[in-house]
C-alpha cells in the first residue's frame, strides 16, 4: 500500500511539473509577448505585423493549440510510465 | 437567383438537416439525455464543443469589433481561446474521471454539502440565462436581415427548431446537430474570408493576407496601408491599443478564466469515454476554435479597408447597394453634418445616443437632400458623419466586396448555426440544473429514470419559452450581462472546482464562503460601474483602473484567497471526501464510475 501511494504521490508530482511548465508558456506567448512586452516587441516584425501585435492576434493560439497537444502527449506517456492509464 | 431566394433555399436545407440528426438520435435514457451517454468519440466531441462555444457573437459580432478596436481587440481573441489550455489541464480531465453529470454535481460531492450544490446551481441558471437570450435575439437579428421578416418571427422560428432537437434528443441529439452546424458555421465563415483575402493581397490563406502585401501594386502591407488609413481619418494606429495595460490584462484573463468555468463548456468533457480523451477532446475543440478565432482578424483587417476606401470622402450618391440596404435597417447611418454631399469619416461620434433615430413620415422613412435615410439625433459635437454598427461588419462584408448572392445567403446560414448551436447547448444546461440537481438531488432522490427524463424535456420546453421571451422583450441590460456571465463563472465556479482538485484540504467551509465573497464582490462592481447602482462611478473610479469587463479576475483572486484562509481554520474535509480527490487525480477506473 505504502508503495503505490508513494508511486502516485510520484505521478501527481510529474503532472504538477508538467503542468507549471506548460502553464508558464501559456502565460508567455499571451500575457508576456502579446501584452507587457508588445511594445518592445513591435520593433520586430512577421510580414507586415508587429511582433507584439501579431502575438496578440494570432501567435498566442497557434501556441495554445500546439500547448495542448503537447499535453496530451506528456500525459499519455506518463501514465503508461505509472501504470495509471485506462484499457 | 436572388439572396432573398438563396437564403430560403440554404437556411432551409441546413434547419431539415438539423432535424433530421434530432430525430435519428433521439434520447432513451437520462444519461443520454445529459451527457450522450458518455460514448462520443473526442474529435466529434471537440467539433461540437467548437459549435457550442463560439455563439451568434463570435460568428457575428466579433470580427467587427476587432476592426474598430484593432489592437485592444486582441483581449477577445486570447481571453476566448486561452481558456481551453486551463479547461485542458487543470479541468477537463478530473471533471471527467469524477464522472457525474454537471457542475453542480461536482461542487456538492466535493463539498459534501447541498447548499454548496444550490449555489452552484443558482450560478449556473444566471450564467446560462444570460448567455441564451443573446442568442434567441441574434436569431431573430439575422432572419430580419435576410429573409425580411419582422424580429420576433425570426425568434419564433428559432424557438420552435432549438425545442424540437434539444427536448427530443437531449444532449445526445445536441451533440450530433452540434457537428453538422460546426460545418455550416466554419465553411460559412472561411469561403468569403477566402474571396476576400485573395481580392485584397492575392494569398488564398487569410492568416497569411492578414500579415501580407496589398495587390494594389503599391507594395505596402496591409497592416501599414490600415495604419496609415487609421491615422489619416484620426483614429488610434491599427496596430496600436488605446487601452491601459493593467485593464488589457485583467480583461484577458477574466475572460480566459471565466470560459474554463462557463457550465455549458464543462458539461461537454462528460460526454466522452475516458479522461484521456476529455483530454483530447479539449485539443480537438481548440483546433476547431482557432480556425474561426485567427481568420477573425483577417476578416477584421480587410473589412476595415475596404470600407475605409468605399466611403470616405465619397459622395453619398456613389454609394454601392449595400450601403443603402443597411442604412434602412438603422444598423448604419448619415448625418450630413456640413451639406455637401460628401461622406466624412472620422474620430468621433456622429449621433448621439444609441443608434440612428430616423426621421418618418407615415411610417415610410424621409430622404434628404442626397436621398439618404434623415437621421434626426446627429452629434454636432465633432465633424463624423458616418455610424456604422459593428455586427454589420461580418453580415455586410461579402457585399461590400462584391462576392455571388450564394455566399451572402451562406453567411445568414452560418450566424443561424453559430446562434442555434449555443443556444441548445445553454438550453440543456439549464434543464439539466432543473431535472437532476434540483429534483433529483434534492427534493424526490426516489424518482424514476422515466420521471426524471420527463422533468428534463419539460426543464428544457419551459427554458425555450423563457429564452424566446427574453429575445422578444431583450432587457436593457444584456449587452453589460453577457460580460457579467464571465466575471460570475470566474468568480464563482473556477477557484470551487481548481481548488477542489489541485487543494485537498479545501473544505465546504472555505468554497462556500469563497464563492460567496467572489460573486458578491463582482456583482457589487458591475452594478455599480456598469448600471450605475451604489452611487456609480467612471473609469477614474475603477480600482486599480480594472473595468467591469475585467474585474473578474479580480474577484477570482479574492475567492481563491478568502477559500485558503477560511478552510485553513476551520476543520479539514472528511476522509472519504478526501479519497475522492486522490481518486480524481488517476486516470484509471473513469469508465467504471458511477453511471447514475
Amino acid at each position: 500500500m505504502a508503495d503505490s501511494d508513494n508511486k502516485l504521490v510520484k505521478y501527481w508530482k510529474r503532472n504538477l511539473l508538467y503542468l507549471v511548465v506548460l502553464l508558464s508558456i501559456w502565460f508567455l506567448v499571451s500575457y508576456v509577448f502579446g501584452i507587457f512586452l508588445a511594445d518592445s516587441l513591435n520593433g520586430i516584425r512577421i510580414g507586415g505585423a508587429k511582433l507584439g501585435f501579431w502575438f496578440a492576434q494570432q501567435g498566442s493560439i497557434y501556441s495554445f493549440v500546439i500547448l495542448i497537444f503537447v499535453y496530451v502527449w506528456l500525459m499519455n506517456r506518463l501514465d503508461k510510465e505509472y501504470d495509471v492509464h485506462e484499457d | 437567383m436572388s439572396v432573398q431566394t438563396w437564403t430560403f433555399i440554404i437556411v432551409g436545407l441546413t434547419f431539415a438537416l438539423y432535424i433530421g440528426i434530432a430525430i435519428w438520435s433521439r434520447a432513451s435514457s437520462t444519461k443520454e439525455f445529459y451527457v450522450a451517454g458518455g460514448g462520443v468519440h473526442p474529435i466529434v466531441n471537440g467539433m461540437a464543443t467548437a459549435a457550442d462555444w463560439m455563439s451568434a457573437a463570435s460568428f457575428i459580432s466579433m470580427a467587427g469589433l476587432i476592426s474598430f478596436m484593432g489592437y485592444d481587440g486582441g483581449v477577445y481573441l486570447m481571453g476566448w481561446t486561452g481558456g481551453y489550455v486551463l479547461l485542458a489541464l487543470l479541468l477537463a480531465p478530473y471533471l471527467r474521471k469524477f464522472g457525474k453529470f454537471t457542475v453542480p454535481d461536482f461542487i456538492g460531492d466535493r463539498y459534501y454539502s447541498n447548499i454548496a450544490r444550490t449555489v452552484a446551481v443558482v450560478c449556473a441558471i444566471i450564467v446560462s440565462f444570460t448567455y441564451v437570450a443573446g442568442q434567441m435575439r441574434g436569431v431573430g437579428v439575422v432572419f430580419s436581415r435576410f429573409l425580411e421578416v419582422p424580429i420576433n418571427t425570426g425568434v419564433y422560428f428559432g424557438m420552435a427548431i432549438v425545442f424540437f432537437y434539444a427536448v427530443l434528443g437531449g444532449m445526445k441529439g445536441i451533440t450530433y446537430t452540434q457537428v453538422a452546424q460546426y460545418c455550416v458555421l466554419i465553411f460559412a465563415y472561411m469561403v468569403p474570408a477566402i474571396f476576400i483575402s485573395l481580392s485584397i493581397t492575392g494569398h488564398a490563406i487569410p492568416q497569411l493576407g492578414f500579415i501580407g502585401k496589398v495587390t494594389d501594386g503599391s507594395g505596402t502591407f496591409l497592416l501599414d496601408k490600415l495604419d496609415q488609413l487609421n491615422v489619416e481619418l484620426g483614429f488610434a494606429e491599427y496596430m496600436d491599443g488605446s487601452k491601459k495595460m493593467i485593464d488589457v490584462f485583467a480583461i484577458t484573463f477574466a475572460l480566459m478564466v471565466g470560459t474554463a468555468g462557463l457550465p455549458h463548456v464543462i458539461v461537454r468533457f462528460f460526454t466522452v469515454p475516458r479522461v484521456k480523451d476529455a483530454r483530447l477532446s479539449a485539443g480537438w475543440a481548440l483546433l476547431f476554435i482557432a480556425i474561426l478565432y485567427t481568420t477573425a482578424p483577417a476578416i477584421a483587417a480587410f473589412a476595415r479597408t475596404n470600407l475605409i476606401n468605399t466611403v470616405s470622402n465619397r459622395p453619398y450618391s456613389e454609394m454601392p447597394e449595400w450601403f443603402k440596404k443597411w442604412e434602412v435597417t438603422a444598423l448604419l447611418g448619415w448625418v450630413d453634418k456640413n451639406n455637401d454631399g460628401v461622406i466624412q469619416y472620422s474620430k468621433g461620434t456622429a449621433i448621439v445616443g444609441k443608434g440612428p433615430v430616423q426621421e418618418k413620415e407615415n411610417g415610410v422613412a424621409v430622404r434628404g437632400a442626397s436621398g439618404e435615410v434623415v437621421v434626426t439625433n446627429a452629434d454636432p459635437a465633432n465633424p463624423n458623419e458616418l455610424y456604422i454598427d459593428q455586427d454589420i461588419m461580418v453580415l455586410a462584408n461579402p457585399e461590400i466586396a462584391g462576392l455571388p448572392a450564394w455566399v451572402i445567403a451562406l453567411v445568414a446560414a452560418g450566424g443561424l448555426a453559430a446562434a442555434l448551436s449555443t443556444a441548445a447547448g445553454l438550453l440543456l444546461v439549464i434543464s439539466t440544473s432543473l431535472s437532476h440537481d434540483l429534483i433529483k438531488k434534492q427534493f424526490r432522490p426516489d424518482i424514476s429514470e422515466k420521471a426524471e427524463l420527463w422533468w428534463a424535456r419539460g426543464g428544457a420546453a419551459m427554458a425555450v419559452m423563457v429564452a424566446g421571451y427574453f429575445g422578444i422583450h431583450p432587457p436593457g441590460f444584456v449587452a453589460a450581462t453577457v460580460a457579467l456571465a464571465f466575471g460570475l463563472a470566474a468568480a464563482s465556479f473556477f477557484p470551487a472546482i481548481i481548488l477542489g482538485i489541485f487543494d485537498k484540504r479545501m473544505n465546504r467551509e472555505g468554497a462556500i464562503s469563497g464563492m460567496v465573497v467572489g460573486i458578491t464582490l463582482m456583482l457589487y462592481y458591475m452594478l455599480k460601474y456598469k448600471l450605475n447602482y451604489f452611487g456609480g462611478g467612471t473609469a477614474d473610479d475603477w480600482w486599480f483602473g480594472i473595468s467591469p469587463e475585467g474585474f473578474g479576475s479580480v474577484a477570482m483572486f479574492v475567492n481563491m484567497i478568502i477559500s485558503l484562509v477560511v478552510s485553513r481554520l476551520t476543520a479539514p474535509p472528511p476522509a472519504d471526501v478526501q479519497a475522492i480527490v486522490e481518486d480524481i487525480r488517476i486516470p484509471r477506473g473513469a469508465g467504471e464510475a458511477q453511471a447514475h
